[in-house]
């Protein structure tokens, strides 16, 4: 990647802000023009470099709940369960781990009520115990990775 | 419970931002609030933490950090606050959780993300980790992820009413 787009990415992997114009100062500062920088999001969204720009919320702090969850899932009956854990919406992440507890998921909603309901489902759907690993404590530093 | 006119800045932009000049103003028509609202609430947001930044997020993969290894520790109880801190703060953790033990299937209560160009450059930083934790620490392993199933970020549901606990 060129020296010129790897400044601009690492700029905007830091971030923008909430103003009429948010790209205005990038734009000066890279000697470009806004439409250029948005078009530069676009084409790396479409590339899959980025897989989202925008707001990252913390749901807690918003007032809603979340959690870190776990299965064992037979490797025959891998795909299936992977479908059935991803049609929920309230699952935000989910990874295939090399360990015996071989799904990992995030699920987040608008209550804890609401996350019970949703593990609930997915143990009644898979058959499948879910372990449910709350977030007791954060211990949170900004990162941002650094581009290639 | 989200404030509703919040639940709807969440809903209208979760997914990304409008790809525009001003995506605040494409925000502030798809939602029927004010240019000066939208910003404002932004604003506040990012004051109290509800809205870390507002940036690109990267496909570390595509980025070039191609393993992300979850390590997870059995950490001594009356340490773990302090030692989580400290790993919390090294910078290639991205994030650092405590979460409960769930005995006898998991036995770890602190969670590190740690990424790498490769599985070697994981391993030699998941060893920095395991130099803090000395003798505080029981018992370690690391979880490499194998391929990303579901990637959308966190969304609410549309249409779900906040107030129902169901």
């Amino acid at each position: 990647m060129p020296d010129r787009d790897r400044e601009l990415l690492a700029a905007l992997l830091r971030g923008i802000e909430p103003e009429e114009r948010p790209f205005r100062a990038l734009a000066e500062r890279f000697g470009t023009s806004e439409e250029a920088i948005v078009a530069r999001i676009r084409r790396w969204l479409a590339e899959g470099l980025l897989t989202r720009f925008g707001p990252l919320f913390d749901i807690e702090k918003l007032g809603g709940a979340v959690t870190l969850c776990a299965m064992a899932v037979p490797p025959e009956r891998f795909e299936a369960v992977a479908a059935a854990v991803g049609r929920h919406p309230e699952v935000a992440h989910n990874y295939e781990r090399a360990h015996h507890l071989n799904m990992w998921f995030v699920v987040a909603a608008e209550s804890r009520a609401r996350i019970d309901a949703v593990i609930r489902a997915i143990e009644r759907e898979t058959g499948l115990a879910v372990l449910d690993l709350p977030k007791e404590r954060e211990y949170f530093l900004e990162f941002v990775p650094e581009p290639p | 419970m989200i404030d509703p006119r919040d639940r709807q800045l969440v809903l209208a932009t979760q997914a990304g931002l409008p790809l525009d000049v001003r995506p605040f103003h494409r925000v502030a028509e798809a939602t029927g609030l004010s240019v000066a609202e939208v910003l404002a609430r932004f604003r506040a947001m990012r004051a109290r933490g509800a809205v870390r930044r507002i940036a690109a997020v990267p496909h570390h993969v595509r980025l070039g950090l191609r393993a992300n290894g979850m390590s997870v520790w059995d950490v001594d109880d009356a340490r773990v606050d302090e030692l989580g801190a400290r790993v919390g703060a090294l910078d290639f953790v991205s994030h650092c959780y405590r979460r409960p033990r769930r005995p006898p299937v998991w036995p770890y209560n602190l969670f590190a993300m740690v990424h790498g160009r490769s599985v070697t450059e994981v391993e030699e930083k998941v060893a920095v980790i395991a130099g803090l934790m000395g003798e505080a620490c029981r018992g370690h392993d690391v979880l490499y992820s194998v391929r990303v199933l579901k990637k959308t970020g966190i969304r609410l549901a549309a249409g779900e009413d906040p107030s129902c606990s169901d």
